[in-house]
């Protein structure tokens, strides 16, 4: 197989199984923890629970009063790689076009000096957070193999992304189809591991904020 | 596996539920719970992480209720749950966890941690690995009817010193009236006078209340422990009791856990709401303030910090009373940087002041240091607050550390300043 070759077979059937496999995978992850259920409380709430569970999907986007002075590089590297990885994925021109040809929906990108210097920071960032997982105690303590296969999985794709418009390393072709197969992979492997709480943290906080609201505290 | 551990592990299964998989599925490993949880805070240990404290009941939900868990379990990929595990476990799910929910609050994909703390208790406390101390007080509120082995005549002791002090009479048993009130095995001993702060206040306010012979524990051993069955049975004495005397209220006492075991948990483990309302005793003081009929004579004039107890304020929502409460009665609050749903817990509450091994209580001591810190930093002598059980792990602290800090129970304090 040739570069051209292998750039074509992940543009097409790597792509197409890729994509299978991720919305195969959410939906039967979704089902798989949302048919659990829960049973209904009984007692009687301290006012009428309401929007809580929506306020607290908003609210938990902000941090406490406090924590950012406890764990700066957590909330600020947390913050510019997602932020930055939204931006990279949703508003790169190239992106959006691939969106529209899959979906039929477009929207204005940004310039691509923008998108340049936002991968960089956000490759910086992620850096940042891999270090900071390594160094501090408890974060090294909670961390297992799968911490660090997911770190590289989102990495790769930023990496190869960027190296392959700046012409680095190796023929845009072959590091084009390099970072097309990095998605594959993190495609693949998101709905079954932590990089599924890009969906279950909308119910995560949810359920939080319903079953804290009930009793009457806004979380 | 041993007959306990499969019913440890039954129990788990029984108690996963979405919320609970949703939480796991979203932990990224962020370790920032650590960051709210004082026993990790005042040791600096790792393990104290609270998510790290749910490990058994994540590797039985992903074993159980995932097909990738289901299919590494099937080819023995997977580690199961051991009661070797379990015991080490204690540690980190009773001694060093008292169910404060300050991590709840800060865990930014949204965890309910705490919710899932005492989910895992379910299977601890069945598969036998709960602490001696804990268990003992459980047993004693089944057999005997309250934590600390205490019967009725101490009740009614605590009751003649009572009218003794106060020359009203108190009813027992009374149906008809007002609120049915209860007392939390702490007040009975330690802190009589609570009861006849209440005579004075509810004369005031022309409330009718009684207590009952049969149901005068607020506390529930068994919802600290994690063991349902038993805090249904220990709950639903008050239930009965307070259903049979037709009474409108009950009144939870101080008290935090007995607040959430009778206001927030009983209705679910009856499975239906009761026939009366619960209310704690903040909420009536508060709602009588506003009425105005709580009216004070005089201030307390010494400056003083207010610790709010977990249960009754963070996870029992009554978040507004207290504070007008305090600034009804003392001329110097001094309000803190981490109070209402905020503050810091005491260090043994969830059971956590019923253990007493050596290394439990260097623990809570250890921990206490947080509470420490904000009476210095604030520069008082004076603390209030509103939980049996708060009060007697803060004294303790300030014994083991020597404070020269007097600690006081609101009611309390209200009923000493109140008008004539």
């Amino acid at each position: 197989m040739n570069e051209m070759q292998f750039l074509t077979w992940v543009r097409g059937p790597g792509l197409d199984i890729a994509i299978g496999i991720f919305l195969l995978g959410v939906l039967w992850r979704l089902i798989e923890i949302y048919s659990l259920g829960r049973k209904v409380d009984v007692a009687p709430g301290r006012h009428r629970d309401g929007a809580s569970g929506l306020h607290t999907v908003f609210r938990r986007s902000v941090p406490p009063p406090g924590m950012i002075k406890r764990s700066p590089v957590t909330y600020i590297g947390g913050y510019v790689f997602h932020i930055g990885l939204a931006i990279i994925v949703f508003l790169f021109e190239p992106h959006i076009i691939l969106i529209r040809d899959l979906t039929g929906l477009s929207w204005p990108g940004l310039p691509s000096q923008v998108i340049d210097l936002v991968s960089v920071i956000t490759l910086g960032a992620m850096l940042v957070v891999l270090a900071d997982r390594i160094k501090n105690p408890v974060k090294r303590y909670l961390s297992t193999f799968a911490d660090w296969f997911t770190w590289t999985l989102t990495f790769l794709p930023v990496l190869t992304g960027w190296m392959a418009v700046q012409h680095l390393l190796l023929p845009y072709t072959t590091m084009l189809a390099l970072h097309i197969l990095s998605v594959e992979l993190l495609l693949i492997v998101l709905p079954f591991t932590k990089l599924f709480h890009a969906f279950t943290v909308f119910g995560s906080r949810w359920y939080l904020g319903k079953i804290n609201g009930h009793r009457g505290v806004p979380v | 596996m041993s007959a306990s551990l499969q019913k440890g592990i039954n129990a788990l299964k029984e108690v996963i539920d979405a919320p609970v998989a949703s939480y796991f599925n979203s932990c990224v490993h962020c370790g920032l719970c650590a960051e709210a949880c004082l026993f990790h805070l005042e040791t600096g240990d790792p393990k104290y992480t609270p998510i790290h404290k749910l490990e058994p009941l994540r590797r039985v939900y992903e074993q159980e209720y995932t097909l990738l868990g289901r299919l590494k379990k099937m080819v023995g990929l997977s580690k199961a749950v051991t009661d070797d595990e379990l015991e080490e476990w204690k540690e980190l799910v009773y001694d060093s966890c008292t169910m404060c929910g300050r991590c709840s609050m800060v865990c930014p994909v949204g965890n309910d941690i705490v919710y899932m703390v005492r989910k895992l208790r379910e299977g601890m406390a069945v598969s036998g690995h709960a602490p001696d101390g804990i268990k003992g007080a459980t047993k004693r509120t089944v057999e005997i009817g309250g934590p600390m082995g205490l019967k009725w005549p101490a009740v009614a002791n605590v009751i003649k010193k009572a009218e003794a002090a106060t020359g009203e009479t108190i009813n027992v048993d009374k149906p008809g009236v007002d609120y049915l009130v209860l007392l939390s095995s702490m007040e009975i001993v330690n802190y009589p006078e609570y009861l006849e702060a209440l005579v004075k206040i509810f004369k005031k306010a022309g409330i009718t209340f009684t207590l009952a012979s049969d149901a005068f524990e607020a506390t529930n051993a068994g919802m600290q422990i994690g063991a349902s069955d038993i805090a249904k049975v220990i709950v639903s004495r008050i239930i009965n009791s307070a259903e049979k005397l037709g009474v409108k209220y009950v009144l939870s006492p101080e008290c935090g856990h007995a607040y959430m075991a009778i206001r927030w948990e009983g209705p679910n483990l009856i499975g239906r709401p009761y026939k009366f309302e619960v209310r704690h005793v903040l909420e009536v003081l508060e709602e009588l303030r506003q009425k105005g009929v709580l009216k004070m004579k005089d201030k307390f004039k010494e400056p003083l910090i207010l610790h709010d107890p977990c249960q009754i304020v963070r996870r029992g929502g009554v978040l507004e009373a207290p504070e007008p409460l305090v600034q009804t009665v003392a001329e110097n609050y001094i309000p803190i940087v981490d109070k209402q749903k905020w503050n810091w817990c005491c260090g043994g509450g969830g059971g956590a002041s019923a253990i007493h091994t050596e290394e439990a209580e260097a623990l809570r001591a250890k921990a206490f240091r947080i509470k420490k810190r904000q009476i210095e930093e604030n520069g008082v002598n004076t603390m209030v607050t509103f939980c049996a059980n708060c009060r007697i792990v803060i004294e303790e602290g300030f014994d083991h550390y020597e404070m020269n800090t007097q600690l006081l129970g609101l009611t309390e304090l209200l009923a000493e300043h109140l008008e004539d």
